[in-house]
C-alpha cells in the first residue's frame, strides 16, 4: 500500500515537472494574447523545425504566447482532436495547416464558430476562404509544382519521377499534379513513387530500384528533404550521377550542399519561416488592432534556389530561419 | 501473516483459509483497475489545477478528451481480453486503415449504400481476425511476431490497392453515399447531456465495457478467457476450448478496429491509408495502464477502459496545459513505466497473500 501511494507520488511529481516547463514559459510574457499552432508536421521533420523557430521568434517580438501542437504520425483523426481541445482551451487565436480538408474541417468550423481567428497555413489554400478563415500563408500547391515542372523542362528532363514521402497528403498529390502538367508542356512524362519519411534507408534502396528498373529516368522532383536527401544517396549509389537530375521542393543544409556541390539542380523553396512567423504577426495585429488582410492567399512561395543564390541562403539556413 | 492466524481471542480452530475473509479494503486493492482509477482521478486533479481555467474542466474540454479515450478505448477493451487470454494483436492499427478505405472505397468508387460498404468492411475484418487467429493456433508462434508481420502485410496492401483503384491514398465524400445520415446518426452525432455535447462514440465505449466485463466476469467464455492465458494446458485439460476461444478474440479485437475505423470515416467523411498507425501500441499501453498482465491470466476491461482514459486526458491534457506536443511521448513512457511497476507489485502480493 504504502509503495503504491509512493509510486503514485512519483507519477504525480514526474507530470507535474514535465507541465512546469511549458507552464513557465507561459509566464514569462507579459501579454495575455494566446495563440495556438496545430500543424501536421512532426518535430522529427527539419522543415517544420523551422516554422516552429518562426513562430517563437513572432511570440517573443510580437510579446505574446504561443504554444504549438502537432499529432506523432501523419493521422488527421489525431491531429483533428488536436485541434478539438485548442479550441476548448479558448485561444485568442488559432494557427492550422490542412493536409485533409475534409477531415479537418468540422474541427476548424467550430473554431471559426466559436469566434477564435483561425489563419492556416502551408497546405489548405483551397479550404481557407470556404471555412471563413483570416487568410492563407503559404505557397499552392499546384503552381509550385508547375513551376517545378517548366524548369526541369527547361533543364532537358524528358522522363521523370515524383518522389512523395507522405503517402495521403493531398498538398503533396497536388505538387505532383501541378509537377506532371509542367513537365508536359516540354514533351516529358512523370511517374509518381511512394516512399516513407521515416525510413529514410528504405526510402533510399525504393529509389534505386526504381531507376535500375527504368534507365529512361532523367530526372527527380523530390516533394521535400526528407525525400531528397534518401534520393540523392540512391543516384549516387546507381552510380548515374551524370544522366540524373535532381531537384527538390523545400530546404535543408543537405539539399544547399547538394546545389552548392552541383549535384542538386534547384531547389523549390516556400519560405516555411514567413508561415510560423506571419500568422502570428497577422493575429496580432488583428486582436490589438483590428487588422485582416485582404487577399485570400499570402504567398510565401514559390522561389528558387540555385547555384546563383545558393551561398547566401546557406548562411541564412546554418541559422535555422530558411 | 498475521491475517491467516485465527483469531485467538474467539477461541475458534484454525479455519481453512480458502474459507477466509478478506477484507473489503485488500480485496478492492487486489482489483487490477485500482492503480489506474486512483492515477486517472491523481491526472484529473492535476490537470484541473493547472490547465482548469484553460477549457479543460469545460464541457467542450471534457468532450474532447473523452472522445480521444473513447476510440482508444473500444480497441483496448477488446485487446484487454485477447491479452487476459494471454495473445497479442499488433495488426489493430492496420485493420483500422484496411476497414476505413474498403468502407470508403466501396461507398464512392463503387457507390454502393454505406450500410452495406460497412457490412463487407466488417466481413473483411473478421476474416483478418480469423487468420490471425489460425496462423497463431497454427504455427504455434508468438501471437507478437505473427500479428507483427500482418500489421506490415495489411498496411502495405492497403496502400498498395487504394493507389491501383484509386491514384490516391486518400478518399473523400463519404457524406454523398446513401445511408449516410442514418449512418451519422448512429456513429457520429453529438449526445447533449449535462448541458455539454457529447460525441456518441463515448456511449459506444461505455456500452463495450459493460459488456466486455460483463462477458469476462459472469459468462463461461469469460472463464476460459482466463483460464486459457493462466494455464493453456491444465485449461485445455479440463476441456475448455483454447483454439476456439482465442480465434473469437483474435476476430474481437478486429471488430473493434473496423468499429473505430467506422466511428472515424463517419466524423471525417473520408478514409486514409495510414489512419490507425500505433493505434496498437497505444491501445497495449491503455490496457497495461489498466492493471492487466502482459503474461495473461489476469486483467480486466473496465481498467482498459480506464487505461485509455488517462490516455486521453494526457493527449489532449497536455494542450490545456500549454506544453508543446513534443512532451506528449516523453509523459507517455514515464506513465507506462509507472503502470508496470505498479502491476508489478500488485501481482506479488496477489500471488503472495492469498
Amino acid at each position: 500500500m504504502r509503495i503504491v501511494s509512493r509510486l503514485l507520488l512519483v507519477l504525480l511529481l514526474a507530470t507535474g515537472s514535465i507541465a512546469t516547463v511549458g507552464i513557465a514559459t507561459a509566464q514569462d510574457e507579459q501579454d495575455d494574447l494566446r495563440f495556438v499552432v496545430v500543424t501536421h508536421g512532426q518535430a522529427s521533420d527539419p522543415f517544420w523545425s523551422v516554422v516552429q523557430r518562426g513562430t517563437a521568434q513572432a511570440e517573443q517580438d510580437m510579446g505574446v504566447t504561443v504554444e504549438y501542437q502537432a499529432p506523432d504520425t501523419f493521422d488527421m483523426v489525431e491531429m483533428s482532436q488536436l485541434i478539438d481541445a485548442a479550441v476548448a482551451s479558448n485561444p485568442d487565436g488559432l494557427v492550422v495547416s490542412i493536409p485533409d480538408a475534409d477531415a479537418l474541417s468540422p474541427s476548424i468550423q467550430a473554431a471559426v464558430d466559436a469566434g477564435i481567428p483561425v489563419i492556416s497555413i502551408n497546405s489548405g489554400s483551397d479550404s481557407a476562404a470556404e471555412l471563413g478563415l483570416l487568410t492563407h500563408v503559404g505557397q499552392t500547391e499546384y503552381e509550385a509544382g508547375l513551376g517545378g515542372g517548366q524548369r526541369m523542362g527547361e533543364e532537358g528532363v524528358t522522363n521523370a519521377i515524383c518522389l512523395i514521402q507522405e503517402a495521403g497528403n493531398l498538398g503533396l498529390e497536388e505538387r505532383c499534379r501541378g509537377f506532371t502538367d509542367g513537365l508536359a508542356e516540354s514533351g516529358g512524362t512523370v511517374e509518381n513513387l511512394v516512399v516513407d519519411l521515416n525510413n529514410p534507408t528504405e526510402a533510399q534502396q525504393r529509389v534505386e530500384a526504381a531507376l535500375t528498373s527504368n534507365p529512361d529516368i532523367d530526372g527527380i522532383m523530390a516533394l521535400g528533404p526528407t525525400g531528397a536527401q534518401p534520393a540523392l544517396l540512391a543516384i549516387e549509389s546507381a552510380g548515374v550521377t551524370d544522366t540524373v537530375k535532381l531537384a527538390t521542393f523545400d530546404l535543408s543544409p543537405e539539399v544547399l550542399q547538394g546545389i552548392q556541390d552541383g549535384t542538386v539542380l534547384f531547389a523549390i523553396d516556400q519560405q516555411q519561416y514567413l508561415q510560423g512567423y506571419l500568422p502570428i504577426v497577422l493575429l496580432t495585429l488583428y486582436q490589438r488592432n483590428g487588422n485582416t488582410i485582404a487577399n485570400d492567399i499570402l504567398m510565401t512561395g514559390p522561389g528558387f534556389v540555385d547555384a546563383s543564390n545558393v551561398d547566401q541562403v546557406i548562411e541564412l539556413t546554418e541559422a535555422g530561419t530558411r | 501473516m498475521a491475517a491467516t492466524n485465527a483469531d485467538p481471542a474467539r477461541g475458534e480452530a484454525r479455519q481453512d483459509d480458502r474459507l477466509e475473509r478478506t477484507s473489503v479494503f485488500r480485496r478492492i486493492l487486489l482489483r487490477p483497475e485500482v492503480g489506474a482509477l486512483l492515477g486517472a482521478a491523481a491526472l484529473w486533479i492535476y490537470f484541473a489545477i493547472v490547465a482548469g481555467n484553460r477549457g479543460f474542466l469545460s464541457m467542450r474540454g471534457t468532450a474532447s478528451y473523452l472522445e480521444v479515450s473513447a476510440q482508444l478505448g473500444i480497441l483496448a477493451i477488446a485487446v484487454a481480453m485477447l491479452m487476459i487470454s494471454g495473445e497479442f494483436d499488433l495488426s489493430i492499427g492496420s485493420t483500422i486503415g484496411a476497414a476505413g478505405m474498403i468502407i470508403a472505397i466501396l461507398s464512392v468508387e463503387y457507390e454502393l449504400n454505406l450500410w452495406l460498404a460497412m457490412l463487407v468492411s466488417l466481413a473483411a475484418a473478421l476474416a483478418i481476425g480469423f487468420i490471425n487467429g489460425v496462423l497463431v493456433r497454427w504455427s504455434r508462434l508468438p501471437s507478437f511476431i505473427i500479428t507483427l508481420a500482418t500489421l506490415f502485410v495489411i498496411r502495405g496492401l492497403t496502400i498498395a490497392l487504394t493507389r491501383l483503384e484509386t491514384g490516391r491514398t486518400n478518399v473523400g465524400d463519404v457524406d454523398e453515399a446513401a445511408g449516410y445520415d442514418s449512418a451519422k446518426r448512429i456513429f457520429d452525432s453529438d449526445v447533449a447531456i449535462f448541458g455539454g455535447n457529447f460525441p456518441i462514440s463515448i456511449f459506444w465505449w461505455l456500452g463495450l465495457t459493460f459488456v466486455a466485463t460483463w462477458v469476462l466476469m459472469r459468462t463461461p467464455f469469460g472463464n476460459w478467457i482466463f483460464g486459457s492465458g493462466g494455464n493453456e494446458q491444465a485449461a485445455h485439460n479440463v476441456g475448455v476450448p483454447v483454439n476456439r476461444v482465442k480465434i473469437t478474440l483474435f476476430m474481437t479485437t478486429a471488430a473493434a478496429a473496423w468499429l473505430v475505423a467506422v466511428l472515424q470515416v463517419i466524423s471525417t467523411t473520408g478514409a486514409d491509408v495510414l489512419r490507425g498507425t500505433q493505434q496498437e501500441f497505444f491501445a497495449i499501453i491503455a490496457v497495461v495502464i489498466g492493471g492487466t498482465l502482459l503474461t495473461g491470466g489476469y486483467g480486466s476491461a473496465i481498467g482498459a477502459a480506464i487505461g485509455a482514459l488517462i490516455f486521453g486526458m494526457v493527449r489532449q491534457g497536455i494542450v490545456f496545459a500549454g506544453v508543446d506536443a513534443d512532451w506528449f511521448q516523453v509523459f507517455l513512457g514515464g506513465m507506462v513505466l509507472v503502470a508496470v511497476l505498479i502491476n508489478r507489485y500488485v501481482r506479488a502480493r496477489a500471488t503472495r497473500e492469498r
